[in-house]
């Protein structure tokens, strides 16, 4: 087995879609994760750990393609998740495994703490029990303070705020940095990955599952589907039913320009409604202040449009919070789609005659429980019978330093120039980004490996020397040469 | 040559912050006027500001007496301040301005800090992009700025699409048409939510004239398109909506000053130009501060621009020679009307009224007819006539305040309220 992934076994480089006698048709995995997202990335970090022989199979060209592009980027300690549910004790793990993890992988981590304000008599009933249950889910440093020390905390918010309950152990990450590091620790240490590969069926001989996708067969002993917003069909698909309905449901975000920051200390949380967390004005490792998620149930699994009303909405919900936000540029505007089901709780589920576990529902907190849910599953699938040598003296791949409190590449010598001014991105962090198995191959991959393009300009000074230097990387290019034959025919 | 080699130096005289037009010009005149150690630093590769992408003509009568179309106006001030011996450093990027002159400064070889008397902030102005114009839809490739465009397809003869709509009828949205009948683009459509062209006539003819339909009252409410953009939603007056084939948006105008320096350290920002607050010598909260050029506000030519410029540098000129009068007793101009968009300078300082800015600048939010008037704690004092339209320059001359009245200046923190009335139709 190789050690680092070889580029001419991976299927999407393979031109012509040559089937079944594909590069990969000879060798069994043990594992095969289905889903590249923040959870399937995890997992397959943890079965490599564990010894395992593992491939991730993502049909996107860049892995977070799904759910995992876009969150508020906390990590939950699991103060406010159902007591006694496998999410809570996911959450728990897998925070205590981050805090673990994130020096050795050069994570960041901004421990910023977070307030559920009360803006109402009936929101300050409610804290009590917000307490209580964070108490019950073993977070015990979680208590209620007044206004004054709200104020001393978060000068800039609103004086409506009454009282909030203060969870001090709410954090902030870069959501996409940790993913890219559980994946590249997996492929550093023997994980392989195929990108642009969907799977499409499969077939299970009582041993081992041959699995189809869009670039060949591949085989393994098992299944793992981390196909998150897809998770309900990929178990139908294959295994003839599923035990959940995904029920996507949409939340906007806007972001404001870095200069907010100033504004906002901490994570301010509302008291929860049950069915959502709810709008939250929160500061990014970046150095910006979102206001977001909307929920917005929706039929689609693909579609994250965002919506001007929805967008002011958020505004004026920011605004009344933190009266300050109102003259702050807008920077950015997203939606992500969180695969809600039918249930509150995650829908994990080994299905051990069948070789197949699924890992579905990962709902609103897959950020903060993946290293948890990665432990869980592996527990599951240890207790199919599978043994093997974890990896010794594992290595550890090193993060793009990304976030504001590192230092960051521009600060450093020989990075070629500054490209992008408004989030500072150099030429080196590019060309990084567009080399190696996880290779950029679409604007949105490398934003999420750069942040290129990110800023309040959106691109505006960048985008002609970002042209040029993506030139035959992207399955879409950003543009094509003027007058060259074949694509310029008018 | 300008250099990417940062001088081991830490202290100057003068530093400018950006080299477009009106930074150029103004380290060119400081030179010209015998101050000793002014350096440009320009985060691009190149400096000349957004001129280096114009590729079309209509650039220098004013400056050189001659049309030359931006990137050779570009080139030419760049000459004239090499000649003139400022030092420009390229790919430099200023990160961070502090007080006491204090700037953070990323380049090739690493970050440094530096010092100047006086800081010039001439870092200029964009166009509003997709997000912060909080456009409905999907989140393709294809949707960008006239900036944008150029720069692919001046700079890197790259183009990245063939049939967009263009979004805005301001002076820069026509540039957009040129720049697109340069790369063989054409735009399927030009649409304004306005019901009249911004740019003034004859622009307005110019559509028409190389077959781009322009539909005027038409607002964009919705992108489509899943990788690229393949339609956009367009909607009438009367609320009726219809799809728009096209593989690309420009979103032309609506521009905002590059004024995030000023905005994430401590110069204070006015909000209604999203520039810096500044004086009649384009002072800035803290005066070791001047901003000149399209920083100040959106949006001026660049011939406007690289003639503040050299004004600026006199007035930095005198300050550090100790001519210029403080800052600290000073009258604010007060915008009490809807329909005023801005006006520039913010406040003026007192006694001395003699030097600096001659006119307050001031811009509308619409079409409309009517009496400026200035008021202040004993009432109105001036008034003036005006027909005015949105990103119509408006010049009120500050001598027409009569400044110099006692009245005005007695008491520091004194406001100047500024109120429009409008003529009935
Ligand atoms: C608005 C919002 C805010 C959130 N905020 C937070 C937060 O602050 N903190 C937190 O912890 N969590 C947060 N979350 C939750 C978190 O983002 C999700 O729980 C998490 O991203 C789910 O990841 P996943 O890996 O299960 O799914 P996904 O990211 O959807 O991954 C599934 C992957 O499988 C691939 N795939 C699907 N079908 C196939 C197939 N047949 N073959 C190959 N590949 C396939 C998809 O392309 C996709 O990449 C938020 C979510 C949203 C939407
Ligand atoms: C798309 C577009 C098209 C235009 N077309 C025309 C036209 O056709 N004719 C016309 O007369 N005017 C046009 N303008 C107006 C234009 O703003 C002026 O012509 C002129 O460029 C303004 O000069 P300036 O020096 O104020 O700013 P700019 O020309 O914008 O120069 C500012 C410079 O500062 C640099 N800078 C910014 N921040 C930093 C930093 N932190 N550190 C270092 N350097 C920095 C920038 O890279 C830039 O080079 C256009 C503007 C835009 C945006």
């Amino acid at each position: 087995m190789t050690l680092h992934h070889k580029q001419e076994d991976k299927p999407n480089q393979s031109k012509s879609s040559d089937k079944a006698s594909g590069p990969m048709s000879g060798q069994v995995f043990d594992v095969v994760v289905v889903g590249a997202g923040v959870v399937g990335c995890a997992i397959a970090r943890r079965f490599t750990l564990e010894g395992a022989q593992v491939a991730v199979v993502e049909k996107a060209t860049d892995i977070l393609d799904g759910a995992s592009k876009a969150n508020s980027a906390i990590l939950h300690t699991g103060f406010d998740a159902p007591t006694g549910s496998v999410e809570v004790s996911c959450i728990r793990e897998g925070y205590r495994e981050y805090l673990e993890i994130h020096n050795n992988l050069a994570l960041p981590l901004e421990n910023s703490g977070a307030y559920v304000v009360a803006w109402n008599d009936n929101e300050v009933a409610a804290l009590e029990a917000i307490v209580g249950q964070g108490h019950a889910n073993g977070i015990a440093d979680v208590s209620i303070i007044d206004t004054v020390e709200l104020r001393r905390k978060e000068p800039e918010l609103s004086q409506q705020a009454l009282a909030a309950v203060a969870v001090p152990g709410e954090s902030i990450i870069d959501p996409w940095s940790a993913p890219y590091a559980y994946l590249r620790q997996s492929l550093l240490n023997g994980g392989e990955v195929f990108l642009s590969c969907e799977v499409t069926g499969g077939n299970f001989d009582g041993q081992k599952w041959q699995l189809q996708t869009t670039h060949g067969t591949l085989n393994t002993r098992h299944v793992i589907n981390c196909a998150g917003l897809y998770g309900d069909l990929l178990d139908r698909k294959i295994l003839g039913s599923s035990d959940f309905d995904i029920k996507p449901r949409k939340g906007q975000f806007v972001v404001y320009d870095k200069a907010a920051a100033k504004l906002v200390n901490s994570i301010i949380l509302p008291v929860p409604t049950g069915r959502t967390k709810g709008v939250v004005v929160c500061r990014t490792v970046f150095g910006n202040v979102l206001v977001g998620p909307t929920a917005e149930d929706q039929e689609s699994r693909s579609d994250a449009c965002t919506d001007e009303d929805a967008l002011r909405a958020l505004i004026a919900s920011g605004t009344s919070k933190v009266p300050a936000l109102e003259n702050m540029p807008v920077t950015a505007v997203y939606a992500g789609l969180r695969p809600a089901t039918e249930y509150k709780d995650y829908q994990i589920d080994a299905k051990p005659k069948r070789n197949w576990i699924t890992v579905g529902g990962i709902r609103s907190t897959g950020l903060s429980g993946a290293l948890g849910i990665a432990r869980y599953v592996f527990k599951l699938y240890s207790d199919l019978g599978s043994k093997h040598a974890p990896v010794h003296s594992p290595k550890n791949p090193k993060a793009a330093a990304l976030a504001q409190n590192m230092q960051r590449d521009w600060q450093r010598k020989n990075h070629g120039d500054v490209i992008c001014h408004c989030e500072l991105v150099t030429e080196r962090e590019i060309q990084q980004a567009l080399s190696g198995p996880l290779e950029a191959r679409s604007l949105s991959g490398l934003k999420r490996q750069t942040r290129v393009t990110m800023g309040r300009c959106q691109g505006f000074y960048c985008s002609a020397r970002l042209t040029e230097l993506t030139e035959g990387h992207f399955d879409t290019p950003l543009s094509y040469e003027i007058g060259k034959s074949g694509r310029d025919h008018d | 040559m300008t250099d990417q080699n940062f001088p081991s130096t830490e202290q100057f005289d003068v530093v400018v912050i950006g080299g477009g037009p009106a930074g150029l010009s103004a380290a060119t005149q400081l030179k010209r006027q015998g101050v000793a150690n002014v350096i440009v630093l320009e985060r691009e590769p190149d400096a000349g500001g957004i001129p280096r992408h114009c590729g079309h003509f209509g650039f220098g009568m004013r400056e050189f007496k001659r049309i030359l179309t931006g990137p050779q106006y570009a080139a030419k001030l760049v000459k004239e301040a090499l000649r003139a011996g400022v030092a420009i450093h390229t790919s430099t990027t200023v990160v961070e301005a502090n007080e006491h002159g204090t700037l953070r400064v990323a380049t090739k070889q690493g970050v440094r800090k530096i010092n100047a008397r006086r800081i010039i902030y001439a870092t200029g102005i964009r166009e509003t992009p997709r997000s912060a114009r909080l456009i409905s839809g999907c989140r393709p490739l294809g949707v960008m700025n006239t900036g944008a465009l150029q720069s692919m397809i001046y700079l890197k003869n790259r183009k990245p699409f063939k049939h967009p709509v263009i979004v805005g009828t301001e002076l820069v949205s026509f540039s957009a048409i040129m720049t697109c009948r340069h790369a063989n683009i054409k735009p399927v459509a030009m649409i304004d939510e306005l019901p009249h062209v911004t740019a003034r006539w004859p622009s307005s003819l110019f559509p028409r004239l190389v077959g781009v339909p322009l539909h005027l009252e038409t607002r964009l409410v919705r992108i489509i398109g899943e990788k690229q953009v393949s339609a956009v939603v367009v909607e009438n007056a009367e609320g009726q909506r219809r799809e728009l084939k096209c593989d690309g948006i420009i979103l032309t105008g609506k521009f905002t000053p590059e004024a995030s320096l000023g905005r994430s350290g401590h110069l204070a920002v006015d909000p209604a130009t999203g520039g810096p607050v500044v004086d009649q010598y384009g002072r800035c909260s803290d005066p070791v501060y001047f901003a000149t050029g399209n920083v100040l506000r959106p949006v001026e030519t660049a011939g406007w621009c690289w003639n503040e410029g050299r004004q600026t540098a006199s007035w930095v000129k005198d300050d550090l020679a100790g001519k210029l009068s403080g800052s600290e007793a000073h009258l604010r101009i007060g915008i009490k009307s809807p329909v005023i968009k801005y006006v520039v300078p913010q406040q003026i300082s007192v006694p001395d009224l003699s030097t600096g800015m001659e006119n307050l600048q001031l811009r509308f939010m619409q079409r409309a007819r009517g009496e400026l008037i200035a008021r202040n704690a004993s009432g109105d004092f001036m008034k003036w006539q005006l027909r005015v339209a949105p990103e119509r320059r408006v010049l009120i001359p500050i001598s027409d305040l009569g400044l110099t009245a006692q009245t005005h200046i007695q008491n520091n923190n004194d406001e100047i309220e500024l109120c429009f009335k409008q003529s009935p139709q």
